[in-house]
């Protein structure tokens, strides 16, 4: 609606320009999401939207929906075997309605434990995504690769040594690389499963600084254990609960003035 | 005090069980390594007998000579090589495509009751005797074609190689950590190119091990072919033909009056077993991984 008033300046509009301006323009959607594992019903009702180039954390115990909701939002929960009800809009379209590979495409994803590809290089690992989606020619390729890996800030440490294999790395070497993977295919949403919950501090600090990079050009949403990371690296924060969502606002407010008990607690320490 | 009282009990009772425990796991591991001596002992036995009564007769001739009439000395078994080759190709080109096929549709879409059917029936049929696949074959293809045929003995040999691709195939695709198909899927590739360019080459190893083991195994197999295939003294590569194989050349020889032929058994015999040897090397060093050192 809104990139459809900014591409037509003509067009009379209800909105000030100004306010344009400072709403952010809304990348994902999620409304009334529903998701089930067979007959347990994971998460309830959750509705929240993602604005672009911004992060968004979502925090929350164990067990309690975060991963199943990123899941949601890129179709793989359904490969895992369970179902959702619910809009989950990527640009106002509902992405249930479309092909699910294609969807895939535009919103990559990044796991928990690192998972490079085992029988590929390192440069492979990258060009996985582009030759197997028939992206990619021979000339461009290999240009993609370097990109990507600087954009991970991985090239400096593995120019030298792409064709060794992708698991010869340490382990946040390797989440960086499955970092450069997904940025290789040019999504627009990132998800990150606890991308840095398997990695030492040092490799966690890497990553966390490569989120704030890559916010100016990718839309963020990022699942966190660590209170402090989801503190030091997200825009915005969704405190979700027994698979609800509790509470969402900007983290500033959410870490500093939480208007929810539940979120406080949880925040001080008092439970989960 | 009572904390004391306690610890000492458990220090008196340490050197029991130290030392016991240290001879449990002596014994063990002697017994451990007495079975790997055993298994590998077997083998050699068999290897180093082959060898010693078979290598004398080997010659450049037996592998490019056709057998000689009764009573003639020597001669070769260029044809039952040539047969016994393009039996295993016949099995191969019929029951791996197949077994590989059916252990990927299992490892991966096997969570319904066809699946279960599935499982139960290959491993109903990896139990099979190799004699009853023959009688199979003898039903299903000699009797509608009226003759014997190397196609009939590679369709028993099929038989018998289905089951073992099947199940070792489904067990490497397991193996493959679901991450893997994961990643490959959020990248947005297609589920069928991530099975095939992601978990197949992941289990690749693994499923090539399996395939050996089954066409090693059918290679030497003898009973399905006497009434399929049922062998042949002269040269002949054609399909619908009567084909001449090792394992039934040997069977025929080793069981025969004439020493001669008692001798080119052995020597048939050792050639089987050097040529499934060649084979595994060769595919093992073909389809090596770059980047695993196994």
């Amino acid at each position: 609606m809104q990139t459809e008033l900014l591409e037509q300046p003509n067009t009379p509009t209800i909105l000030p320009i100004e306010t344009l301006q400072v709403m952010p323009m809304i990348k994902m959607s999620a409304r009334n999401v529903d998701a089930f594992f067979g007959k347990a019903q994971v998460l309830h009702n959750i509705s929240l939207d993602v604005p672009a180039n911004k992060v968004l954390a979502i925090i929350g115990p164990s067990g309690c929906g975060k991963s199943t909701l990123v899941r949601c939002l890129n179709r793989m929960h359904e490969v895992a075997g369970g179902t959702m009800a619910g809009l989950v809009l990527l640009d106002d379209r509902d992405i249930y309605k479309e092909d699910a590979v294609r969807i895939r495409k535009r919103i990559g994803m990044v796991f928990q434990k690192p998972n490079p590809f085992p029988t590929m290089s390192i440069f492979d690992n990258v060009a996985v995504g582009l030759k197997l989606n028939g992206l990619a020619t021979r000339r461009n390729i290999g240009e993609v690769v370097e990109r990507s890996l600087k954009q991970a800030a991985l090239w400096d440490e593995v120019k030298d040594a792409l064709n060794k294999s992708g698991v010869s790395l340490s382990g946040g070497q390797q989440q960086r690389l499955c970092i450069a993977r997904t940025l290789a295919v040019s999504p627009e949403v990132i998800l990150m499963d606890e991308p840095a919950s398997a990695l030492d501090p040092i490799a966690t600090a890497k990553i966390e600084e490569l989120i704030h990079d890559l916010k100016k050009k990718y839309t963020i949403v990022i699942v966190t254990h660590n209170m402090q990371q989801a503190a030091r690296v997200s825009d915005l924060t969704a405190f979700l609960y027994m698979g609800k969502l509790i509470e969402y606002d900007e983290t500033k407010k959410i870490f500093t003035n939480p208007s929810i008990k539940q979120t406080e607690d949880y925040i001080t320490g008092r439970f989960g | 005090m009572e904390r004391n009282k306690e610890m000492s009990i458990v220090n008196e009772n340490i050197p029991y069980h130290f030392f016991r425990r240290k001879a449990i796991n002596g014994a063990m591991l002697a017994l451990c390594a007495v079975s790997a001596l055993i298994a590998i002992g077997i083998l050699s036995l068999i290897f180093f007998y082959t060898i010693n009564r078979g290598a004398s007769y080997l010659s450049l001739d037996f592998f490019l000579q056709m057998p000689k009439p009764v009573g003639e000395t020597g001669g070769g078994m260029a044809n039952a090589i040539v047969g016994t080759v393009i039996l295993i190709g016949i099995g191969s080109a019929i029951g791996l495509p197949i077994g590989v096929m059916a252990g990927i549709y299992l490892a991966e879409h096997g969570n319904n009751k066809f699946a279960v059917l599935v499982r139960f029936m290959t491993d109903v049929l990896s139990g099979v005797p190799s004699i009853v696949a023959g009688v199979v074959a003898y039903s299903l293809v000699v009797i509608p074609t009226k003759h014997f045929s190397a196609f009939a003995g590679g369709v028993a040999l099929a038989i018998l190689m289905i089951p073992t691709v099947t199940r070792t195939t489904e067990e490497m695709v397991r193996l493959v950590p679901q991450s893997y198909r994961e990643a490959g899927l959020a990248l947005g590739i297609p589920q069928w190119k991530t099975t095939v360019q992601i978990v197949l080459r992941t289990a690749f190893r693994g499923i090539v091990t399996g395939i050996l083991l089954a066409v090693a195994r059918v290679a030497g197999e003898t009973a399905p072919l006497l009434f399929t295939a049922l062998g042949n003294r002269f040269w002949s590569t054609s399909l619908d033909q009567p084909i001449a194989s090792l394992s039934v050349f040997v069977y025929d020889y080793a069981k025969s009056p004439f020493e001669d032929w008692n001798n080119q058994a052995w020597a048939a015999a050792l050639v089987l077993i050097i040529l499934i040897s060649l084979l595994s090397l060769s595919v093992r060093i073909v389809t090596r991984n770059r980047f695993s050192s196994r």
